[in-house]
């Protein structure tokens, strides 16, 4: 049973230096206006988990352009000038991880998993560190889960009861996501009441949603 | 020597060459898009983008973008008759399981043994990774989509890539303004050259060596 709440009550939930999951592939499914609340409320020293940091002005890159983030783990900030900034400047800690491994390191934690034996980066500054398993002759490197504190995650729509539906490709990363936290809050553009989402096209089933935000309230 | 657009256009007609009716395909940002403009008559090839669709359609009419739909590089596009969209999750796993055919990227730098470097000048630029290392890792084929030497004429194919790897022997074709080189376990075999162009001149641009059998074809 998913709970409504406002945006501001939302951000409230995302304290100062903690983990959270931002959604979205350059800003397409990215909760807009949960993350107008969070940088209103301005937590600091946040550790950021995102596909990407997007834009300086659009999706997460607001996050990262208010100061609030001190370290993340992404796959790419080259569509973000002022995350290149902060991490040439050492303001701002990052961990490159391939953009597949990062969903999967996500759903290992969701799916109580405590790893995944992968092929992704072997040979590359990725595998650095990391305990290897040689099978038929080749090679793979273990990836440990990732998990946050809190995810804020986007949907077109939801039922009370938390089950959701995308649009498009905005569903991205979301449902990954949605097993990331302890405490999933999901923007939507529309709530609805159980029975009027046919359960054939739920995506993210609702005992993976904590709050609801309806988009501007 | 062509300008910027012409090179573009040689090497993405080239590898276009290359699909084979029903293929799944997926194209990296910048120079790969031009292969979607080139798509031989009598074939039908299906273009994944890694943020969630099979199915990709060419860019909507202005006035007709929709937020929802946009590939890799964050531009509009539409979806076909028969799309099908999917989370980030199910998308990395058609790549990495080895279900799209054939992925082609850009490239800073490739080498004699198949390795690709393009996420990263140490000191200078990190763009990223993104899905680079997902695609480079599980596609069929793998084609690195490159100009021939950099901005100051030097050799981008190299017989030791220099910079940090994106994969590490996984390209198996190079297609260049300047020629199309396949990778085989022995080495790099030039396979044709640009019609603007010699084998010589090739030879002299490109600082890993390469095997020489037979006839080169010539691509235009």
């Amino acid at each position: 049973m998913a709970k409504i709440i406002s945006g501001r009550e939302a951000a409230a939930l995302v304290a100062p230096g903690s983990r959270i999951m931002v959604s979205g592939f350059l800003a397409c499914g990215a909760p807009a206006w949960l993350l107008d609340c969070l940088v209103e409320a301005g937590p600091k020293d946040l550790h950021l988990v995102a596909i990407s940091t997007d834009y300086d002005d659009r999706g997460i890159g607001r996050l990262i352009t208010a100061k609030l983030v001190k370290s993340c783990q992404v796959s790419h900030i080259g569509t973000n000038k002022t995350t290149q900034a902060q991490y040439k400047n050492k303001e701002l800690d990052i961990e490159f991880v391939p953009q597949g491994i990062l969903m999967e390191r996500i759903r290992c934690h969701g799916a109580g998993l405590g790893g995944v034996f992968s092929p992704v980066g072997v040979g590359t500054p990725v595998a650095e560190g990391k305990e290897t398993l040689t099978e038929n002759g080749k090679t793979y490197i273990l990836e440990r889960p990732i998990s946050a504190d809190v995810a804020l995650i986007k949907a077109k729509k939801a039922d009370t009861l938390g089950n959701l539906v995308y649009s498009k490709m905005a569903r991205n990363c979301n449902p990954i996501m949605a097993m990331g936290a302890p405490i999933t809050i999901v923007e939507v553009d529309e709530i609805v009441e159980p029975g009027q989402i046919d359960p054939e096209e739920v995506v993210t089933p609702g005992c993976l949603v904590q709050y609801l935000v309806r988009k501007g309230e | 020597m062509l300008d910027r657009d012409a090179k573009k256009v040689l090497i993405g007609k080239r590898i276009a060459q290359e699909l084979c009716d029903g293929d799944y395909v997926n194209l990296g940002i910048g120079l790969p898009v031009e292969v979607a403009n080139h798509i031989p008559q009598g074939i039908r090839v299906f273009f994944q983008s890694e943020n969630g669709i099979l199915g990709a359609g060419p860019a909507p009419a202005p006035g007709k973008e929709d937020p929802d739909l946009i590939n890799a590089g964050g531009g509009p596009i539409t979806a076909i008759p028969g799309a099908a969209y999917f989370d980030s999750f199910l998308s990395f796993s058609l790549i990495r399981g080895g279900h799209i055919n054939m992925t082609v990227l850009g490239a800073l730098q490739v080498d004699a043994r198949g390795n690709i470097a393009n996420w990263m000048i140490p000191g200078k630029l990190v763009p990223g990774i993104g899905g680079a290392m997902d695609l480079v890792s599980g596609a069929k084929q793998v084609v690195a989509a490159m100009e021939h030497v950099d901005k100051d004429g030097n050799p981008k194919i190299l017989e030791h890539c220099t910079l940090p790897l994106t994969g590490a022997g996984v390209v198996t074709l190079i297609v260049t303004d300047m020629a199309v080189i396949r990778v085989t376990p022995a080495g790099l075999r030039l396979v044709e050259v640009a019609s603007w162009t010699t084998v010589d001149d090739v030879v002299a641009a490109t600082e890993a060596k390469l095997i020489i059998d037979g006839q080169v074809g010539v691509f235009s």
